[in-house]
C-alpha cells in the first residue's frame, strides 16, 4: 500500500549515525509485497547497511528492473533518486547512470527472473565491463508477479508448489559472476541478517562490481517441500564460510580470536573487510579457489555463503575509460563544446 | 562513331573488386577534381564483404553543383571481370570504356556505340613492380596517372594531394607519384584525351567534403554528448568511430583525462539502456544504429517517452534485414522511428538533408532532448552517412551556450521551489526535473515509465494515467515548434501544384525542379526537417492542389506520416517512391513527377 504514508515519528531515543540521521531516515514506502516475503528482510537489511554506513541518502542512486524484488527501491532510501527500469535492463542503465556520474554509490537490486533469464547478458555484460556498483539479485527461484512459474535459477529437481519438477539445468549467478570478472561476490540468505548486512556494507563500499546473491524465499510460490529456495531448505543447506564485518573507521579487534581465524582485507576506499573463518581453510582472494569450491559445495548439495571472493584492488569502467575526476554530468559548456577556432581547424583539413 | 564530348559535366564510374585497395585511389581522383575548384559528387557503392565481391565509386564531375546522382555513366573504368557486363550497359551511348587490356578480349564482349580504351595495367605494373601487393595497390593509382591524361587532371594538384595525404609517409609519397606517373606516361604516349575534359573553375569555394557520420559526430562533440553507446552495425559504425577519434582530440584533458565515455555496447538494447541510464543522471548521451538496432531499442525508447528521459538516437538507415542490402541506401525507417514503442508514443524526429545539417542538427538534437525530456532521433541515411558530400563549412556560433532544459538545482530547492516531477508548471507540457544527489532532503523521485501521479508518486489510478498522457501530447505540440522549420522553395510563377521531400533527396529534388521549371513546370518545394510537422507543413499542402511527396522507401512512409498526423486526404498527397537501395537521381524524379503531374487546367490558371 505505497499510497499510505509512514508517520514520520519515532521514538525520541532512536540511535542517530554521524549524519543526525536515524535508521528511520533511511526507509521508504510501505511495502506491498507478501507477508513474510524474503525480499523484505533485504530492504531492512540494505536500510541498516545504508545507516551503518552513513551513506547520505542523496548520493546514492538506485536501480531496478521488473519484478517483485524491483519493486523494493521504493520501499527503502526514501530520499535516494530511484529509476524503476525495464525487465532485465537494470544493469545498462545502471551503467549510463554511473557513467554520468562517477561520484555516487550505485546500488541495482533485480531478480531472478531479471537477472538470469531476461537480463542474463546484461547481467554479464556489467560485470565483464566493470561497473562500480552493488548488484544484489533477490533470489527466490520463481516468478512471483506472474504466479509460480520457475525460473532460470530454480534447481534442476526441485519442484514448483503445484509439485511439477524442473527438468532444466538451474543457473548459478555466483559461478558465472566469479567467471565474468565481478570483483566483490557474496552470497547470503534473506534470514539472516546478522550475515547479510555486512555483506552489503562491505559491497558498497567496494571499488568495481559487487554481486551478491541473496536467496530469498517466495512465501507464496516457492516455500514449500520439493523447493530448494524455501526458508527449512536454506536453513538446512546454508554453508557459511566466513563471517564478515566491515570496519571504515579505526576500530580496534575487541574480541578474541584463536591465531590464522581472522583475515584482514583492505579495500581500495580504505575501509576493512574483518572475516573470521568458519570451518575449512578459506581464501576469498582466490578466485579460482572460490569458483572451484562454489561449484563442490553446489554437487555435495549445499548452499555456500558468506564472502566468497574479493579483489580489494580492482579497477572500474571509469579507471578503464580513464574518464576525469569531475562527474561527465557536471562538465562546463566550456569543457565540452571546442569552439569554433577548433572548427575553423577542422574545415581546413576537409578542404 | 559519336564521341561524349563535354567540360566539367560528366559521370564516370569504376568498377572495382572490394580490398583491392581502389578506395584510395578513386577517393584520390575526386578530391583532385575538387583541388580544381569543380564540384563533385562521389558515391561509394559497396557489398556487406571485406574482400571478393564488387564495388564502384562514382564520381559525378558537376561544375554546375548538382550533387545529387544524375544516372547514366558517362566513362567507365572497368575494372572487375565479375561485373563487365553490367558496367558496360550503363555507359551512354558515345561514352567510353576504359579497361585493363592486358588480357585480350573478344570483341563480343565490346559495345560497338561507345569508344574503347585499353591500358594494360596489370603488364605495366608487373613489369615495374616484384611484390604481389604493390603491383596491385599501384595498378590503382596507375590508371588515375592514365585518366589524369585522358581528361585532363593537372598533375601537380594530383602530387599535392598525395604530399598532403602521406605527410606522415613520405616513403609513400615517391612511390604513389611513381605509379601515378607509371600510368600517366604511357597514356600520352600511346592515347589522345578523350572528349571529357576538365577544366580548372572556381566553382568549389570554401567547401568541405566530409562524410555525414563524421559530421553527426562533431555535432554530437560539439552538442556536448559525453557518453556515447553504440553496438556495430553498418551504415552507422564509422558515427561512433568519428565520435571516438573526435573526442580523442578535443575532448582530452592535459593529464590524458577523457571527458567522454564511450562503450562499445553488447547489443543495441544495452547501449539504448546505457544511454537512458546517462540521460537520466544528467549527461547528454547518445547512441548510433540503423533500423535493426531501432527494432530492438523499441522498449526503450518507450520509456525514454514515458520516464521523460533526454536520449538521442542517430539512426542510419539502410535497406532491410539480411547482409547484402544494408549497405544500400534506404529512407525507411521513419514510420518505426516515429511511432516505436508500445503504449501511445512519438517520437521527435530531426531530418538532415547532407553532412552539413548533420553537423548542425547534431548537435541541437542534444538540446531538444534536454528541453523536451524524451528521445529525439537524427534521421540519417547511407547516402548521408557514408558518402562524401561537398557543403559549407561548419559553423559554430562562439556565443551559443548548451541548454539544459528544466533543471532545477541545490539553490533553487533550497530558496523553495515547489517541485512535482511530472507537474507542469509553465503550460508547455513539459515539466521540470532533478539530477540524482542534488539536494539532501528535496527534489528526489522515483522515476517510472507510468503508473504516477503529478508528484511522482504511485499511482494506477485511470485519472492520473490520463492526465499524464494528455500532458505528453501538450508536449509534443511544444516540439512541433522547436524542430527545425521546413525550407520552402517557391516556383517563379505562381502554382497549384507542390512537393515535399526530405533528407539525402534534396539535391536530386533541386535539379530536378531546375529542369522541370525550364520545360515551363512549376512546382513549389517544401523540404521539412523536422518531426512534429510545425502547420506550415499543413498550411502548404493546403494551398496547392496536387502535392508529390518524394521519399526513397516503398510504402511512403512520410506520406503516412502527413495522412496521420494532420489528418489529410491521402488523395491530395501524390506518392513518388524510390526504393531499389540507389540514391535517388534528377532523372528519376523528372520522369516520376512529370507522368504524374496533373494537367494544368488553362482556364483556371489564367484567372490568377
Amino acid at each position: 500500500m505505497t499510497y499510505i504514508l509512514k508517520p514520520r515519528m519515532h521514538h525520541p531515543a532512536l540511535k542517530t549515525n554521524a549524519l543526525g540521521l536515524t535508521r528511520r531516515d533511511y526507509e521508504g514506502k510501505v511495502s506491498t509485497l507478501c507477508a513474510g516475503c524474503g525480499h523484505d528482510s533485504i530492504s531492512a537489511a540494505i536500510i541498516q547497511a545504508a545507516f551503518e554506513l552513513e551513506v547520505e541518502p542523496h548520493r546514492l542512486a538506485k536501480m531496478s528492473g521488473i519484478g517483485c524484488s524491483s519493486k523494493t527501491p521504493d520501499y527503502f532510501l526514501g530520499q535516494s533518486h530511484g529509476f524503476n527500469t525495464v525487465h532485465g535492463r537494470m544493469p545498462s542503465v545502471l551503467t549510463g547512470a554511473n557513467l554520468a556520474n562517477r561520484d555516487l554509490i550505485y546500488l541495482g537490486v533485480s531478480g531472478d527472473g531479471d537477472s538470469a533469464s531476461i537480463g542474463l547478458g546484461q547481467f554479464a555484460h556489467s560485470m565483464r565491463r566493470g561497473v562500480n556498483m552493488t548488484y544484489i539479485v533477490e533470489n527466490n527461484g520463481v516468478y512471483g508477479l506472474t504466479k509460480g512459474q520457475f525460473s532460470a535459477t530454480s534447481d534442476k529437481g526441485s519442484k514448483s508448489k503445484k509439485g511439477v519438477e524442473n527438468t532444466e539445468s538451474g543457473i548459478d549467478l555466483v559461478a558465472l559472476a566469479l567467471q565474468l570478472g565481478a570483483t566483490y561476490v557474496a552470497r547470503s540468505f534473506s534470514g539472516d541478517k546478522g550475515q547479510l548486512v555486512p555483506l552489503i556494507k562491505g559491497a558498497l563500499r567496494h571499488h568495481g562490481p559487487a554481486f551478491l546473491d541473496v536467496i530469498s524465499p517466495c512465501v507464496a510460490f516457492n516455500n514449500h517441500d520439493g523447493s530448494t529456495k524455501s526458508y527449512d531448505y536454506v536453513r538446512e543447506h546454508n554453508e557459511a564460510v566466513n563471517r564478515l564485518d566491515v570496519i571504515t573507521g579505526q576500530a580496534a579487534i575487541t574480541a578474541e580470536y584463536e591465531p590464522g581465524e581472522l583475515r584482514e582485507v583492505t579495500q581500495h576506499d580504505g575501509s576493512v573487510l574483518r572475516l573470521r573463518k568458519l570451518g575449512e581453510d578459506y581464501d576469498p582472494t582466490d578466485r579460482i579457489a572460490a569458483a572451484n569450491h562454489v561449484q563442490e559445495s553446489a554437487a555435495a548439495g549445499e548452499i555456500s555463503t558468506g564472502l566468497l571472493y574479493v579483489d580489494p584492488d580492482a579497477s572500474d569502467l571509469h579507471d578503464r575509460l580513464r574518464t576525469c575526476e569531475t562527474p561527465l554530468n557536471q562538465l562546463s559548456d566550456a569543457d565540452l563544446v571546442p569552439g569554433a577556432k577548433a572548427l575553423a581547424a577542422i574545415n581546413a583539413r576537409l578542404r | 562513331m559519336d564521341k561524349l564530348s563535354a567540360i566539367n559535366d560528366f559521370v564516370v564510374k569504376f568498377a572495382n573488386v572490394n580490398g583491392s585497395g581502389s578506395a584510395s585511389a578513386n577517393g584520390l581522383f575526386a578530391k583532385t577534381i575538387i583541388r580544381m575548384g569543380v564540384p563533385v559528387s562521389a558515391r561509394n557503392i559497396f557489398p556487406s564483404n571485406i574482400q571478393g565481391l564488387p564495388t564502384w565509386y562514382e564520381v559525378r564531375v558537376t561544375e554546375a553543383g548538382h550533387l545529387g546522382r544524375r544516372g547514366g555513366v558517362d566513362l567507365a573504368v572497368a575494372l572487375n571481370p565479375q561485373t563487365w557486363d553490367d558496367d558496360l550497359q550503363e555507359i551512354v551511348p558515345g561514352g567510353y570504356l576504359f579497361y585493363d587490356s592486358t588480357k585480350p578480349m573478344p570483341p563480343s564482349k565490346f559495345r560497338e556505340d561507345i569508344n574503347i580504351i585499353g591500358v594494360p595495367l596489370t603488364a605495366i605494373c608487373n613489369e615495374a613492380y616484384k611484390v604481389p601487393r604493390e603491383r596491385q595497390l599501384f595498378k590503382n593509382i596507375a590508371y588515375v596517372g592514365a585518366l589524369s591524361y585522358l581528361i585532363n587532371i593537372e598533375p601537380e594538384v594530383v602530387e599535392a594531394v598525395l604530399k598532403e595525404t602521406f605527410a606522415s609517409k613520405p616513403k609513400l609519397i615517391d612511390a604513389n607519384l611513381q605509379a601515378f606517373n607509371l600510368g600517366r606516361d604511357w597514356a600520352r604516349e600511346h592515347l589522345e584525351p578523350i572528349g571529357l575534359q576538365l577544366r580548372r573553375a572556381d566553382a568549389v569555394g570554401d567547401r568541405i567534403f566530409v562524410e555525414g557520420n563524421d559530421a553527426a559526430a562533431l555535432g554530437a562533440v560539439y552538442g556536448g554528448a559525453t557518453v556515447c553507446a553504440w553496438y556495430p552495425i553498418t551504415p552507422s559504425t564509422s558515427l561512433a568511430e568519428a565520435f571516438t577519434a573526435h573526442c580523442k582530440k578535443l575532448r582530452t584533458s592535459e593529464d590524458g583525462k577523457a571527458k567522454y565515455a564511450i562503450v562499445q555496447g553488447e547489443d543495441e538494447i544495452a547501449s539504448i539502456g546505457i544511454v537512458v541510464g546517462a540521460g537520466w543522471n544528467g549527461a547528454r548521451s547518445f547512441t548510433c544504429t540503423s533500423g535493426p538496432g531501432i527494432s530492438l531499442m523499441n522498449e526503450f525508447i518507450g520509456l525514454s517517452y514515458f520516464a521523460e528521459i533526454p536520449a538521442v538516437i542517430f539512426d542510419v538507415q539502410r535497406g532491410g534485414p539480411s547482409t547484402g542490402m544494408p549497405t544500400r541506401t534506404q529512407q525507411s525507417d521513419l514510420l518505426l522511428a516515429a511511432y516505436a514503442s508500445h503504449g501511445d508514443t512519438k517520437h521527435v524526429m530531426l531530418l538532415p538533408a547532407d553532412p552539413g545539417e548533420c553537423f548542425e542538427m547534431g548537435a541541437q538534437a542534444f538540446d531538444l532532448a534536454d528541453r523536451l525530456q524524451t528521445t529525439v532521433f537524427v534521421m540519417l541515411d547511407l547516402d548521408i552517412g557514408m558518402q562524401e558530400w561537398l557543403v559549407e563549412p561548419f559553423k559554430w556560433d562562439e556565443k551559443r551556450t548548451l541548454d539544459r532544459g528544466k533543471v532545477m538545482s541545490a539553490e533553487d530547492l533550497e530558496a523553495g521551489a515547489s517541485f512535482g516531477r511530472y507537474t507542469d508548471l509553465d503550460g508547455d507540457g513539459i515539466p521540470y526535473r532533478t539530477y540524482p544527489g542534488t539536494h539532501p532532503e528535496k527534489g528526489a523521485f522515483f522515476t517510472r515509465g507510468t503508473s504516477r501521479n503529478r508528484m511522482a508518486g504511485y499511482s494506477e489510478k485511470g485519472v492520473d494515467y490520463r492526465d499524464n498522457m494528455e500532458r505528453l501530447l501538450l508536449k509534443f505540440g511544444t516540439a512541433a515548434k522547436l524542430v527545425p522549420a521546413p525550407v520552402v522553395r517557391k516556383a517563379k510563377k505562381k502554382t497549384k501544384t507542390g512537393v515535399i521531400y526530405y533528407g539525402s533527396t534534396a539535391p536530386a529534388m533541386d535539379e530536378a525542379l531546375e529542369t522541370l521549371e525550364a520545360r515551363g513546370q512549376n512546382i513549389d518545394a517544401m523540404r521539412v526537417r523536422g518531426f512534429p510537422f510545425s502547420d506550415e507543413v499543413y498550411d502548404f499542402i493546403r494551398a496547392h492542389e496536387q502535392v508529390f511527396v518524394v521519399e526513397q522507401n516503398r510504402d511512403a512512409q512520410l506520406r503516412t506520416l502527413i495522412m496521420n498526423e494532420g489528418e489529410i486526404d491521402p488523395k491530395r498527397l501524390t506518392k513518388v517512391l524510390h526504393f531499389d537501395g540507389t540514391p535517388i537521381t534528377a532523372r528519376f524524379l523528372i520522369e516520376a513527377i512529370g507522368q504524374q503531374l496533373k494537367p494544368v487546367k488553362a482556364s483556371a490558371e489564367m484567372a490568377k
